[in-house]
């Protein structure tokens, strides 16, 4: 089975350096999309392979690119920024990649970069992230040095400078257009689309933002086609997916696996399985935002349309588990914690809903809920769901509570009644 | 009116952030960076410290401070010698985050959000550091502990002196 996205990852190594990395077949794509291929080649070729978002929205990356003014009368600069600023909670996979394979992710960039006539290019990294910032660092450094980035490359008409941007720990510059103002030097709150960021983006020049992970499929779209893209998967969602899980499962970790890989299978075979003496109980698929999976679900493909018809999202493909000895109402107010501490401020529904939201909730874990509080629960996971906010933090919000209040209905109700958290 | 204060950045300060100004189209881009900036030097960024930079960079005092008190990892107000924090995210959550940070506040007396009476430690919460495969995780002074149990999380912390 073909692992092109962690082919160079050693756990516990240092990534490969620039040299090492090009013996390896690295900046292959860009030697070829330079010398053979048009910028429309390249985007073609994308559009062909069906790769979608890695950041959790799955939309087409292809499609994305296309809205990006071309030809001589569009404006310049353009941008492309990588999306590094991983803090969706239990999502961890970016981090393998960019501590990984620094390299994999400049190459991805510069393609993309040439592909979309952007010849100013940012790494907006999250700050915590020390490691990644280094190694990342070290290889633009090389990079540069050898004639990948800067002034024509390798000889060609196209140039692109790239720059790392450590950010300072805030989970809303995530959304694209957020992210846009933080890199501004601006509060992180997030725009209006339309218009959208391929128009108007950083300093309102044309911009595409994109998740790391979706980058890194870039010079190997490139370099091996649609066909063999689409041939990873097990699923019509093509390539592979970086997986994970977290929680009290046996063996924590992430792994590359064709796209469409069963939840049982990542739970069973690649997670271990849950520790001894504890059972599942359920998951959330991709990422805090995302909504609860149980048992019935197990033999689900992880792929963005499947999930997506059990009424969750793949999101980032990160699972978090939930044992049957941790109180899911308690992991709830949790999520809810983190969701109230990171709005932005802007929309009147996410900045007060979500307090209000968390506040219950505690309520209910420290026995003073009341049987009307279900009722206050549901009304907001309308009042903040789709359509209702400006941006999708507080929707994201609602996803685990509403579906924790439809499969673990039992357990609140329990606290509500007996007045204290039955799991303590 | 009042002089205003002759120093508010260090030739050093000021030299590092105009470093920072080639990487963007904008000055008051660099903004993150200068607060980082002058935060590695000083532990925190004091008023006279946002001034500077607000001069430096041609924005409003107000907006720059709007930026800093976004942020988790800018701080404005003076902060111990080392500041851990701790993840309270879902992940480490489900693997005993509550009982590392406990340990903590009972071993150096400080609760979340506070600082010892020495000033060695500031504890502060962090959402997700994206180490959930090896929760639960504590972040010193940008350094990653992970793997912790509370025994070990002490241990980690007494090393920072």
């Amino acid at each position: 089975m073909e692992r092109p996205l962690t082919a160079n990852i050693r756990p516990g190594e240092p990534p490969l350096d620039a040299e090492a990395y090009e013996r390896a077949g690295g900046y292959e794509a860009v030697r070829k999309a330079l010398r053979e291929m048009s910028p429309e080649d390249v985007l073609e070729a994308v559009k062909a392979s069906g790769l979608r978002g890695r950041g959790g929205a799955g939309f087409p990356t292809g499609q994305k690119w296309s809205f990006m003014p071309r030809g001589d009368d569009a404006p310049t600069p353009r941008y492309l920024i990588a999306n590094a600023d991983e803090m969706e909670p239990g999502t961890f996979k970016d981090r393998l990649l960019l501590e990984g394979d620094p390299h994999l992710l400049i190459e991805g960039m510069i393609v993309s970069a040439y592909a979309l006539g952007a010849t100013t290019a940012y790494v907006f990294l999250r700050d915590e992230y020390r490691l990644a910032a280094e190694r990342l660092k070290h290889a633009i450094g090389e990079a540069s040095e050898r004639g990948w980035l800067g002034e024509h490359i390798k000889g060609s008409p196209f140039s692109l400078e790239l720059h790392l941007h450590t950010s300072a720990g805030r989970y809303i510059c995530g959304e694209e257009t957020a992210l846009i103002s933080a890199l501004e030097g601006r509060r992180a709150i997030p725009r209006t689309k339309p218009p959208f960021p391929q128009l108007v983006g950083l300093w309102g020049k044309p911009t595409v933002v994109n998740n790391v992970e979706t980058l890194c499929n870039v010079p190997h779209i490139v370099n091996r086609g649609a066909d063999w893209f689409k041939g990873l998967s097990r699923s019509s969602d093509a390539g592979t997916k970086l997986y994970g899980a977290s929680g009290k499962v046996k063996r924590p970790g992430a792994w590359e696996l064709p796209m469409g890989t069963t939840i049982r299978e990542l739970l069973e075979e690649h997670a271990g399985g849950m520790r001894d003496g504890l059972r599942f109980r359920g998951l959330l698929p991709g990422g805090a935002s995302t909504d609860f999976l149980v048992e019935e679900h197990l033999d689900a493909p992880m792929d963005f349309d499947s999930i997506q018809k059990l009424g969750s999202r793949l999101g980032t493909g990160t699972m978090i588990v939930l044992d049957d000895r941790t109180c899911p109402v308690a992991m709830v107010r949790n999520l809810e914690h983190f969701f109230a501490q990171e709005p932005c401020g802007w929309c009147t529904p996410c900045r007060d809903g979500l307090p209000y939201v968390e506040h219950i909730l505690g309520a209910i874990e420290e026995g003073d809920g009341r049987p009307h509080d279900l009722d206050l629960l549901e009304m907001h996971t309308r009042y903040l769901g789709p359509g209702r906010t400006f941006c999708a933090h507080a929707p994201g919000a609602m996803e685990p509570l509403q579906s924790a209040l439809h499969y673990f209905r039992a357990d609140f109700e329990r606290h509500i009644t007996e007045r204290r958290c039955p799991y303590r | 009116m009042s002089v205003p204060e002759a120093a508010m950045l260090t030739p050093e300060e000021a030299a590092e952030i105009e470093r920072e100004l080639a990487h963007y189209d904008r000055k008051r881009a660099a903004c993150i960076d200068a607060l980082k900036i002058v935060q590695r030097r000083r532990g925190w960024v004091p008023d006279d410290a946002l001034r500077g930079i607000a001069d430096l960079l041609d924005m409003p005092v107000d907006e720059l401070d709007a930026v800093a008190t976004f942020y988790n990892l800018i701080y404005r107000r003076p902060v111990g010698r080392h500041v851990v924090h701790f993840c309270d995210s879902v992940s480490c959550w489900l693997m005993g985050a509550d009982a590392i940070a406990a340990r903590v506040h009972e071993r150096y007396g400080v609760a979340p959000g506070e600082t010892d009476a020495d000033g060695r430690f500031t504890l502060l919460p962090i959402p997700c550091l994206g180490c959930c495969d090896r929760a639960p995780a504590l972040l010193v002074d940008g350094d990653l502990h992970a793997d912790l149990t509370p025994d070990r999380a002490a241990e980690a912390l007494e090393r920072y002196r």
